[in-house]
């Protein structure tokens, strides 16, 4: 399992409308593997995503997760996504339980209904985020970081071998942040492939073994030791960076 | 007159025994899907489909084919128009609905004065429970069992694809097929809904219901049968009301559903206007207390 190649993409190119957004893009990820997806706003990095989950269809190239293609994938809940969470409707009448309760529907009959196992895996999932108290809440009445473990808890739910989460820290607290670091860590110990797009360069580092440099087409891609280098990260964000703080300035111009 | 005799003289006549039982099954349809329309979002998409289907209304009529059919064409049909025009021109969604379904509309008017046949145009644009047929009394009763239990069995997809679609893609739900199941189930309660209050009020039957529910509760399971309650009430209650002051059937139960809805958004326990004027109140209160 090991040495396993949980995300297999070779030579995808995905455009809209006759304009290209990814290039050519080939990378494995390795079982058990965390890795950062780093790039200005608009390179790509959701692309990426949709492309893995076969919400967009690539132009050429193919994608395969655990060697399987991705419908294959998803009717075994081999993955999960968490999407940039903008788009949520944070008024819709559910708990926190109902949402990672949704985790759970894959698993279940055609008129999902729980049982004693789902039960007990949501409430772990909730339990590792430390929202099981706040179970019975309207998903509106939380705090932006609890919301973001929320839907971190209905991926857990989900129990894939495969997680990719598009910016989950944006906008959170430093201890969700932490925590969510941590169980990401747990994750890939347990040898879930992880992928992760994030703004926040510094805390790559910490815990990304590996980090995908993306502007339009995959730029540099390997161990964090070797590809997060200044000189790297200046061709990732076009211009030069003395260190990581103007980096990350350089990444708050490109969201305007 | 007393109250008992205010409730059980109308039943005396078949035709309000009739009126009463239908508008209520109509109501109680109309309401849970109302709920589906509200939180998707669907406000707008219901008007241009409840108004889409009527060529379809004629054609069956003078076909002699269930009324259900041809509005399921034109309602399926207006939306796919929809979707199309808007995919391949510039022009924006809202403005392609209010185009698309008046057009139906309007070729639905043209049908209506130049086909020879009975149809009443004031009964299809204003509804006519108070006369229904006992075919059209079998029809909505189909049309509301193939809902009532088709809501029941994808109700948890359903919820799922109006709260979060890409996680129901990311989880392998078909949602092309769910999408086309609110859109059948909308064409088809329409039709329901154009024989009791007609096709201008249908709209209402098919939001009005949840948008009452949806400010009175924060659980799903809640809101529908709070909208199906509040649905057959205003059903009923406006049968009634119309018979004893000879008005307009669809008139009354949708002047009952916007009073329902309006007493929610002033009384509502924890999103009425109300409760949110306390809640200001206190804060400055509070606040106040404190500089003092």
């Amino acid at each position: 399992m090991i040495n396993a190649i949980g995300i297999d993409i070779e030579n995808v190119t995905v455009a809209y409308n006759g304009r290209v957004a990814l290039h050519s893009a080939s990378l494995q990820l390795k079982s058990g593997t965390v890795c950062g997806l780093v790039g200005m706003n608009g390179a790509g990095k959701s692309t990426l995503f949709k492309a893995i989950m076969g919400f967009v269809k690539p132009v050429s190239g193919q994608i395969l997760i655990n060697g399987l293609p991705i419908r294959r994938v998803q009717k075994n809940n081999l993955v999960a996504y968490v999407p940039q969470s903008e788009e949520v409707d944070w008024n819709f009448p559910v708990s926190v339980y109902d949402v990672v309760m949704m985790g759970r529907y894959g698993y279940m009959n055609l008129l999902r209904m729980p049982r004693p196992l789902d039960k007990q895996a949501v409430r772990e999932s909730l339990e590792r985020v430390e929202m099981w108290e706040m179970r019975d809440h309207q998903i509106g009445e939380l705090s932006g970081g609890q919301k973001k473990r929320t839907f971190f808890a209905r991926a857990l739910a989900q129990q894939g071998t495969i997680l990719l989460l598009d910016e989950p820290f944006a906008g959170v607290d430093i201890k969700t942040e932490k925590m969510m670091i941590n169980l990401l860590m747990e994750l890939s110990q347990a040898g879930h492939t992880i992928l992760i797009s994030t703004h926040d360069l510094a805390s790559i580092t910490t815990f990304c073994d590996q980090v995908i440099l993306i502007n339009r087409s995959i730029l540099a891609y390997g161990a964090t030791s070797e590809v997060f280098t200044e000189e790297n990260l200046s061709r990732t964000f076009g211009g030069s960076v003395g260190d990581f703080s103007s980096a990350e300035n350089k990444i708050n111009e490109g969201s305007h | 007159m007393d109250l008992v005799q205010w409730f059980v003289a109308p039943l005396q006549h078949e035709f309000m025994l009739k009126a009463i039982l239908v508008s209520a099954l109509v109501g109680l349809v109309c309401s849970a899907l109302s709920c589906y329309m509200t939180l998707k979002g669907w406000a707008l998409m219901g008007d241009a489909v409840s108004h889409a289907v009527m060529p379809g209304v004629v054609i069956s009529y003078v076909l002699n084919i269930p009324l259900a059919v041809g509005a399921f064409v034109f309602g399926v049909g207006s939306v796919m128009a929809i979707g199309f025009i808007k995919s391949k021109t510039r022009v924006k969604e809202d403005t392609v609905i209010g185009l698309v379904f008046t057009g139906f509309f309007a070729l639905g008017l043209v049908l209506v004065s130049k086909v020879k046949s009975s149809i009443d145009l004031t009964h299809i644009l204003f509804g006519n429970v108070l006369g229904i047929s006992d075919a059209d009394i079998i029809q909505t009763v189909i049309i509301s069992i193939v809902t009532l239990v088709t809501l029941a069995i994808l109700r948890k997809d359903l919820i799922l694809f109006c709260f979060d679609s890409t996680h129901a893609r990311s989880i392998g739900l078909n949602i092309t097929f769910l999408y086309y199941v609110l859109l059948s189930l909308l064409s088809l309660t329409a039709v329901a809904g154009l024989q009791t209050v007609g096709i201008i009020l249908v709209v209402a039957m098919l939001v009005t219901p949840g948008a009452t529910a949806y400010l009175l509760s924060d659980r799903f399971d809640h809101m529908i049968l709070i909208a199906m309650a509040s649905g057959v009430f205003s059903s009923v209650m406006g049968t009634y009301i119309s018979y004893h002051i000879d008005g307009s059937t669809g008139g009354c139960i949708v002047v009952l559903q916007t009073l329902l809805f309006v007493l929610a958004m002033i009384f509502a326990p924890k999103h009425g206007l109300l409760v949110r004027t306390n809640k200001f109140q206190t804060v400055s209160e509070s606040v106040t207390n404190e500089k003092s």
